[in-house]
Order: structure tokens, then C-alpha cells, then sequence
């Protein structure tokens, strides 16, 4: 009986989960299919099945060799995410760990630094990077986003450790582990779900930045994000070109996503579990 | 408890973030207040100097400055109420036994992993377009006229790409506190009688309120620097019907190269921020401490 | 160190980060099709300059124009070569921001380039950017609907003319809208459309004093019909309307007529997009008797910006880019149809080309009719045909262009939508100076 039940339920749940994600799916999807439409298919009104000719990626590739921002963008977004987590991991250890009355304050002003609009800075950061010899260099982008994204990281990461109970370390301490090794051995491997999480929002975030990427690069060091601006806004109707392109620019994204998601759910709670 | 060696070393491991993030705010910060008290363009050089509060005046006194205000909040506080209340819902839809549950999953976030331009886009070109969206298509098969969203509904529509990117973030986190949940708890609750609606609003909602004052907190931050999606579908316009902070003071700074009227600009968004964050901890904060 | 040397690894690994020996150029473009398919055809120039090689940066125009700007502004030096509008190219140049392009080969012949483009891109007599495409606007229309209508178009129409057939056409129930204009706002959008015609109507941005002229009759009629017309005649939303959105509405036989870019009329008259490909006709913009005709000039043009350390090599490439040797190139490689058109009058006199383009003479009276530096009726103090080239422009254009586009839309009256351009106009021109 209680079987019966609850079988139906979800019956009814699961078809209206299903329409629920196909329509916040929908646009991704309509651009994929897009993509394997030709220009005349696409403007042609509503159609689910494409032909499936290639013919926008070929158009995309002979206009902007979509290795090289491809490159550029997994360069940029580990590697400032590495960086950001090699600076935020001590700094996330001592506030969970030792904390004062100023770790919450010094947490909110954190977040606060991200408040000024990147814009209003634009003219001031372009002369900065002038003069340090950092435009269109992958190092200087890489600084860069690890600066921007490094707030939501100490936080993420601070509220993961927060969770790991202080007794622990503790105990290793009666064993007479320096601190180093309380790090290295006993802390880590707790941690690195919420590492790994902290890790891959860093990327997803850092991949889909798209103001400083296109502003500060040019050739050598311009990622996806400049890729799909030449193709954006074109004269004339080129929609099956545009939806090739948008999906080579964030399929990438996309699949890492799909494929992780479940670490990076795991840690993206940002300490709201109790 | 703690040692004062290990409290040094603590202070030591936290010196780099903050010495590090400090330099990043303090820099540009100074750049951005020195250039709001010059006339600086550097199109037209020849009346640069000090002007004092000038660029500010002419900042406030622009036409567009009130609406770009109205419109920042409204943006920041629809898209805040879409994502919640959908997030939840959502949340609790995910939470039940259905097939197929991590292929859902996967379907529901998507949206998070699309950059900026890209949703904004695929939302203008495909979903809005008058003559070839979507929407225009379903409109035609249902034999009505098709809407054309960004002329007529030009904030909504700004408004709908965004909250259409934030929404899987704000599910994946409740989503996340609601399955944390205890099923103990859960039971006993209906064990004794309780309903859906009484067993949401007194055990779950209360148990979720930590992760939505997340959701909130960090979405602010973000939600009150929208400035892509706008550029890449309405410009700002009709009239100001969807400028915001960030896109008039991208206008002063991108547009008619004003670096002073746009530090200006800057520095009144900082101080928005700031009141805007200072009432959304007084309002959501006391749910962050333990 | 980590990071770099991980970093330098990727690199050298992929052969990403640059080459050793040659001079490498960095240009910025538009990702326009002319200019793609440029890219597409560099390896004749490369293998006559094999100590050259060329690196592209493809921007849609908005965030090319702020790129380029903020380079050249700061002197950043990021680019050799850039493509720049006409509006660019006067106040650049007077900035000294680029270097006169004094160098471009005995056999470029300078002469050859339509006076009316050669003019927008000089100052003081020396060419500062070499055009790349030219072009006009003109209008497209329905022959077959302007026959129902029992109207028949001549060349030079009046916009008395155009707005009795627009509305003629007009048959909302089939779907036929009898004018579809520019409405979305932007400098470069509706302010593009609406200051050319606002010439044919007499009207000017600026009298000799630098003073706005919005609150004057000229702009009120240009306006008012303007409004009124779109009430009448044009589709439903035309406020978000830009070039591609027109075009698609053209294309798809929602549009009698179509006043646009003379570039839109390779894209109508092209059967695998246009369902109205055959039944195209194109006459010159419409003027009211005044002298002056409701069509604008722009030319995305190729210069070489000051700070460059390779001027030499970026002259020779702008030379061959924009040289009577590209245009046979392009034809011999594409069709003489995908030639880039409307700089060069040689082009317009090959019996090839004409054959190609039905639509080429059109253009060319098109360009020909637009002078830059004597734009409308009265005098005025600027250079430029739907823009001032002044820096202020951008900002202002965009500002007014989204008065006006709220007018369209109904969001504010014809008076209202004047007086407050009237009135940032006046606050911003003070504001840089000119009004004393």
C-alpha cells in the first residue's frame, strides 16, 4: 500500500522535476542544436532536429583558431585558482582555527573588496598594467583573477574547516605533530573535499570572467571569453555561426561541470549546513 | 587554549590574504577617489585639473543617475526574490525520490557554467528575439502577436537572463541544506501529524535560513555589478528603462572617456554597496553566527 | 615561480608565445565579413613580406572601439594596426595619435580612393587612415508591393514621397510593414540614422557657437515625422530595431521599404537568405529640397597608431589591405561579388564588378552624395555626416540616441525627448569647453 503510494508520487515528481530542468536547460540546448544548423536553418523558425552539418564549426575555426583561447582560458582559470588556493588555505586554517573577535569583520571586508565596480577602475588598471609590462600577459591576467575570486575563496574554504573538529587536532598535538606536519598529515585529508570544491568554483568563475579578460589582452593571452566577442553582434545574421561558437566556448566548462558536480556540491555550502 | 606560538604563526598565515587583498582594494581605491576630484579625459585633455566635488555633482545631476539607482536595487532585489523563492522550491522538488535524479541535477545547473555574453546572447538572439526567438515562435503557434521583450519589457528582461544564471547556484546550496537535514527529524514531524506546508514552515524553512542568508550575501555582491547582460541586449536603453549603476558609469568611462565623472560614479556604487550590505546583514547576518 | 615556470612550460610546449625572428603585427579589426575574410587571404601578403608575420585581434565594433580607444588613450601600445571609423580618424589625428600614412607604396595610388571617403579620413590634406570598405545608406525597397501600391520609386525620392508609400504599403493584417528604420539607441544605431536624416531636413547638432540646436523647428520636424511615421508604417518594437534585427524583418518580406547601410543590400539581394532576394529595388536616401540628402558616409578604415615600434611594416600592410591589388585578389580568390566595396572609384568603373553588384552605381551616387565636411544646410562648426567628430560624441549620440529611442517607444513625448536632449547636450558641451 505505502509502496503504492509513494510509488505514484513519484511518478509525479519525477515528470515535473523533468520539465522543470528541460526548461532551465532549454536555451543551452537550443543553442547546441543550433550549432549543427546551417545559417539558413537557424533563422527558419522553430526546429528541434538539426541537419547536422559542421559547416558554423568550420566557419568558426577558419575565422579563430580555437586552440589558442582555449589554452588560454584553462591557463588562466587553474592557474589562478592554484594560486589563489596556496594563498587562501593558510589564511581560511587560521581563521577556523585560531580565531579572534576582528576573523568575522576581517571576513566581510573581504567579500567588501569585490564591491567597486570593475568598470569604474578600468582606466586606472589599464595604466598600472601599461606600466608593469603586464598587458596581454597571461601572468598578469592570472594575478588578477586569483585577486578577484580570493574573497569567495578564503570564505569557502574557512567555513569548510570550521567544520572539522578541533578535538582532532588536538589530539594530534598530544602526539607531539609539529604544526606543519598537523597541516600536511591531519588536516589535509579532511579538507580536501572542500579543497576540491572550493577548487572547482574557483574555476567555473575564473573561466566565465569576462571583463578584465577582454579588456587586458590582445593576442598572446586573450581566452574564450574574447573569443566569443568576435563572434557576438556581427553584421548580419550569422545565429548557427554564433551558436557554434558559444558552444565551443563553454562546452569545456560545461562537461568539467557535469563531471564534478558532485564535489563540487559537496563543498559548496559555504558553512550554511550545519 | 591556544599557544602565543601557534596565535603568531596564525597571524603570520593570515598576513599574505589580507596584506595582499588590502594592496588590492587601497590602489585602485585611491586611483578611483584622486581621478573623482580631477576632470580627466583623456579624448580631450585640455581642461584637466582639479575640479573638487564637480564630477560629482554632475554625476548626481545626470539624468539617468536616479533610475540607474532605482534599477540597480530593482535588479538586485527581483533577481534575489526569483532565485530564493524558485531556489527553494526547486530545492524541495530535487529533494524527493525521482528517476533520474543526477541526470536532473546536472540539467539544473547548467546554467552556471555558461559565461556572461554568452547567456546573454543566447537569450537575446534565440529565446527574446522578436521575429526569431522562441518565444516569437510560441507566440505564433498560439496565434497571439509575439512580444518584443527588450523593447517593451527591457528591465524584466535583464532582470529573467540574470536570474536564469543565479538560480542553480541558489538550488545547488539549498539543495544542499536541505538534503543535510536530519530524516529523523524529518519523520517524526510527520509522525506526529504535521503537514507539507506546517512541517516547511517550522522545521525546513528555519533549517534552510542559514544557506538562503548565504545565497543572499554572495549573490549581492555579484547581482550589484550586472553590467554585461545590458550591454549585450538593451544598451541601456529605451530611454534609461534598464541602466544601472555599473552601466552608467561604464558609459561615462567606456563611452565619453570621463575618468573623473566615472571615479565619481565609482565611488557613489561603493558607497550603494555598502548601505545595501549594511541593511542585508542587519536584516539576514544574525544567521550566520553559531 | 611555481606558477611561471609552469606557466613559460605550457608555453614553449604549445609554441604559443610568439615567434622569435620576424616582426610580428598585431592588428585589431571588426569581425565584420569583409574583414574575416581578409584574414583568410593573408598568406599573400605574408609570403611577399615572409619577414612580417601577422597577428589578429577580431572584436565586435562596440568592444573594439573601447579597446583601440583605451590603447591609444593610455598609449598602451598593445596594437600596430587598427581599424577605426571615420569619426575616429579627425580627432585622433589632431591628437597626434597617429602617424600619417605617407608611405604606402608608388604604385598604391592615392588618387583612386573616392574623394568623398579620402575626405572624412584626412586632416589638413594628409590621409591618416587608408579605407578599407566604404559605405553609404540608401533605400531598399519592394518592387512588387510598390507596384500594388501603385506608386512607382524614382531614384531620388522626397520623404514626402517615402512616407505617402510607406504608409500605402503598410498591411498590418498581412504582416507588411511599409518602412522598417533604425530604433535602438546608440551613437552609431538610431543616431546614425536619424542624424543623416535630420540633415535632410535641415537641421544641425550644433550651430557656429557650438550651441544645440534640439530646441530648434528643424530637429522638432525631423522628429515628429520621424515618430509619426514609425507610428504609422513601422513594425511593432521598432525601438529595439538595429541593422541585423531590420535586416532579418526585411528579409523575411515584413518590409516595404528599408533605409539602411548600402553594405545590407549584398545580404538582401543574395537568394539563400533573402526571401525577397528578386524583388529588390534601391534608390537614394530621401532629402526634402533642400540640398542635402537623409544618407550617412562611414568607412572602416586601417591606421597605424603613433606609439607603434614597427610603423614601417604596418604601412606596407595597410597599403596591400586597402591596395587595387586586394580588391583583384578578393575576386580572383572569392568573386567579384565579396569584393569589399566603396573605396576605390576604379572599382566602380569595372564592367565586372557593375555586373556583380546590380547594386553598385546606387552605392556609389550614395557616397558621392555625402560630404563630410559640409554635412548639412546650414554651416556648422564639426566634420562628420550622421556623427560629430568631436569626443564628446560618443557619450552624447548614445545619450540622445536613448531620448529619442524612448520616443519612438512612446515612453516620452516628441517635445520631452528634445528638451532633455536640448539639455544634456548644452550641460556636456559646457561642461568640455566649447560653450564659453
Amino acid at each position: 500500500m505505502a509502496r503504492a503510494i509513494s510509488t505514484k508520487r513519484k511518478a509525479v515528481f519525477t515528470v515535473a522535476a523533468w520539465i522543470v530542468a528541460l526548461i532551465i536547460f532549454f536555451p543551452i540546448l537550443y543553442t547546441i542544436i543550433t550549432s549543427f544548423k546551417s545559417e539558413t536553418e537557424a533563422i527558419a523558425g522553430f526546429n528541434m532536429i538539426p541537419s547536422g552539418t559542421m559547416e558554423s564549426y568550420g566557419a568558426v575555426q577558419d575565422q579563430y583558431n580555437y586552440f589558442k583561447p582555449f589554452m588560454n582560458s584553462v591557463v588562466l582559470s587553474v592557474g589562478s585558482t592554484i594560486l589563489a588556493l596556496l594563498i587562501a588555505i593558510p589564511a581560511a586554517w587560521s581563521m577556523a582555527f585560531s580565531p579572534t573577535k576582528r576573523t568575522k569583520d576581517i571576513l566581510m571586508w573581504m567579500l567588501s573588496t569585490k564591491m567597486m565596480p570593475a568598470v569604474a577602475v578600468l582606466f586606472p588598471m589599464y595604466l598600472i598594467f601599461r606600466n608593469l609590462g603586464l598587458l596581454d600577459s597571461r601572468i598578469g591576467l592570472t594575478v588578477m583573477l586569483t585577486m578577484i575570486n580570493l574573497p569567495i575563496v578564503v570564505w569557502m574554504l574557512y567555513t569548510y574547516f570550521r567544520e572539522i573538529p578541533s578535538e582532532i587536532l588536538e589530539a594530534a598535538r598530544m602526539d607531539g605533530a609539529s604544526l606543519w606536519n598537523e597541516i600536511i598529515y591531519v588536516l589535509t585529508p579532511m579538507a580536501v573535499p572542500g579543497i576540491a570544491s572550493t577548487m572547482l568554483l574557483n574555476i567555473i568563475l575564473a573561466w566565465n570572467e569576462a571583463f578584465w579578460t577582454i579588456r587586458l589582452t590582445a593576442t598572446d593571452a586573450a581566452p574564450l571569453t574574447a573569443f566569443i566577442s568576435s563572434f557576438s553582434s556581427p553584421q548580419g545574421l550569422f545565429w548557427a555561426k554564433l551558436s557554434a561558437a558559444s558552444t565551443l566556448a563553454i562546452a569545456p566548462i560545461l562537461i568539467m561541470g557535469w563531471f564534478s558536480q558532485k564535489q563540487l556540491v559537496r563543498g559548496l555550502t559555504f558553512g550554511a549546513v550545519k | 587554549m591556544a599557544t602565543r606560538q601557534t596565535q603568531t604563526l596564525a597571524r603570520l598565515m593570515l598576513a599574505p590574504s589580507v596584506l595582499m587583498l588590502f594592496i588590492w582594494m587601497i590602489v585602485p581605491l585611491a586611483f578611483t577617489l584622486w581621478f573623482s576630484f580631477q576632470q580627466y579625459n583623456p579624448l580631450n585633455p585640455l581642461r584637466d585639473g582639479f575640479v573638487g566635488f564637480a564630477n560629482y555633482a554632475l554625476f548626481y545631476s545626470n539624468p539617468a543617475f536616479l533610475q540607474s539607482i532605482i534599477n540597480t536595487l530593482l535588479i538586485v532585489g527581483s533577481v534575489l526574490l526569483i532565485t530564493v523563492i524558485g531556489g527553494i522550491l526547486l530545492a524541495l522538488l530535487l529533494d524527493q525520490p525521482i528517476f533520474g535524479q543526477g541526470f536532473v541535477r546536472i540539467l539544473v545547473i547548467s546554467p552556471f557554467f555558461v559565461m556572461p555574453p554568452v547567456a546573454a546572447l543566447v537569450w537575446k538572439n534565440m529565446i527574446m528575439h522578436p521575429s526569431y526567438g522562441v518565444f516569437a515562435d510560441i507566440a505564433r503557434f498560439l496565434g497571439v502577436q509575439p512580444v518584443d521583450w527588450f523593447a517593451q519589457y527591457p528591465l524584466f528582461s535583464v532582470i529573467i537572463i540574470v536570474a536564469w544564471q543565479w538560480l542553480p547556484f541558489a538550488t545547488l546550496i539549498l539543495l544542499t541544506a536541505l538534503q543535510s537535514l536530519d530524516g529523523e527529524q524529518k519523520e517524526a514531524a510527520e509522525m506526529d501529524g504535521a503537514g507539507f506546508l506546517s512541517r516547511f514552515w517550522y522545521l525546513t524553512l528555519p533549517h534552510m535560513s542559514r544557506a538562503i542568508t548565504v545565497v543572499i550575501l554572495i549573490q549581492t555582491i555579484f547581482l550589484l555589478a550586472v553590467y554585461a547582460e545590458i550591454l549585450v541586449t538593451t544598451n541601456g536603453g529605451p530611454g534609461y528603462a534598464s541602466t544601472n549603476l555599473p552601466f552608467l558609469v561604464y558609459q561615462k568611462a567606456s563611452l565619453e572617456f570621463k575618468i573623473g565623472q566615472a571615479s565619481a560614479g565609482g565611488i557613489i556604487a561603493v558607497i550603494l554597496a555598502n548601505i545595501v550590505a549594511f541593511f542585508a546583514m542587519r536584516a539576514v547576518g544574525k544567521n550566520l553566527d553559531r | 615561480m611555481k606558477l611561471k615556470t609552469f606557466l613559460l612550460g605550457t608555453c614553449s610546449a604549445l609554441l604559443l608565445c610568439g615567434f622569435a625572428n620576424a616582426e610580428t603585427l598585431t592588428i585589431a579589426t571588426v569581425n565584420n565579413g569583409d574583414m574575416v575574410r581578409m584574414q583568410g587571404l593573408t598568406e599573400d601578403f605574408t609570403t611577399k613580406n615572409p619577414d612580417i608575420q601577422l597577428e589578429w585581434v577580431t572584436l565586435e565594433e562596440n568592444v573594439l572601439r573601447e579597446r583601440v580607444t583605451t590603447d591609444i588613450a593610455t598609449k598602451g601600445g598593445q596594437y600596430d594596426v587598427m581599424t577605426i571609423g571615420t569619426y575616429e580618424v579627425p580627432i585622433w589625428a589632431k591628437q597626434n595619435w597617429l602617424l600619417p600614412l605617407d608611405n604606402l607604396g608608388a604604385d598604391y595610388d592615392a588618387a583612386d580612393i573616392i574623394p568623398a571617403i579620402a575626405g572624412g579620413l584626412s586632416v589638413d590634406g594628409k590621409l591618416f587612415a587608408a579605407p578599407f570598405y566604404g559605405e553609404s545608406s540608401f533605400i531598399m525597397y519592394r518592387k512588387d508591393l510598390m507596384e500594388k501600391a501603385g506608386l512607382t520609386m524614382p531614384d531620388a525620392p522626397t520623404w514626402e514621397f517615402v512616407a505617402d508609400a510607406a504608409r500605402k504599403m503598410t498591411d498590418r493584417t498581412a504582416e507588411i510593414n511599409g518602412v522598417c528604420l533604425r530604433g535602438k539607441a546608440g551613437w552609431g544605431e538610431n543616431m546614425a540614422f536619424l542624424t543623416a536624416m535630420s540633415n535632410s531636413f535641415g537641421a544641425r547638432w550644433f550651430d557656429e557657437q557650438w550651441k544645440p540646436q534640439f530646441d530648434q523647428a528643424e530637429w522638432k520636424n525631423t522628429l515628429q515625422f520621424y515618430v509619426d511615421l514609425m507610428k504609422d508604417a513601422g513594425p511593432v518594437g521598432a525601438s529595439s530595431n538595429g541593422f541585423n534585427e531590420n535586416l532579418a524583418l526585411f528579409q523575411q518580406g515584413k518590409c516595404g521599404m528599408w533605409i539602411d547601410a548600402t553594405v545590407a543590400a549584398s545580404f538582401v539581394s543574395n537568394p539563400t537568405d533573402s526571401m525577397v532576394a528578386d524583388k529588390v529595388g534601391y534608390a537614394l536616401a530621401p532629402d526634402t529640397g533642400l540640398g542635402k540628402r537623409g544618407n550617412w558616409l562611414w568607412a572602416w578604415s586601417l591606421a597605424v597608431p603613433a606609439g607603434t615600434q614597427k610603423a614601417e611594416a604596418a604601412q606596407k600592410f595597410v597599403s596591400w589591405a586597402t591596395s587595387k591589388a586586394y580588391l583583384e585578389l578578393v575576386a580572383s580568390k572569392e568573386g567579384w561579388a565579396n569584393v569589399p566595396p566603396g573605396t576605390r572609384s576604379s572599382l566602380y568603373a569595372n564592367a565586372e564588378y557593375q555586373k556583380a553588384a546590380p547594386f553598385a552605381k546606387m552605392t556609389l551616387d550614395s557616397i558621392n552624395s555625402a560630404d563630410p565636411t559640409k554635412p548639412t544646410v546650414k554651416p556648422v562648426p564639426y566634420v562628420g555626416v550622421q556623427f560629430v567628430a568631436i569626443p564628446e560624441f560618443q557619450g552624447l549620440g548614445t545619450t540622445v540616441g536613448q531620448l529619442f529611442s524612448a520616443a519612438l517607444a512612446g515612453q516620452m513625448t516628441v517635445d520631452e525627448a528634445l528638451k532633455q536632449a536640448q539639455d544634456v547636450t548644452t550641460a556636456t558641451m559646457t561642461e568640455g569647453g566649447y560653450i564659453k
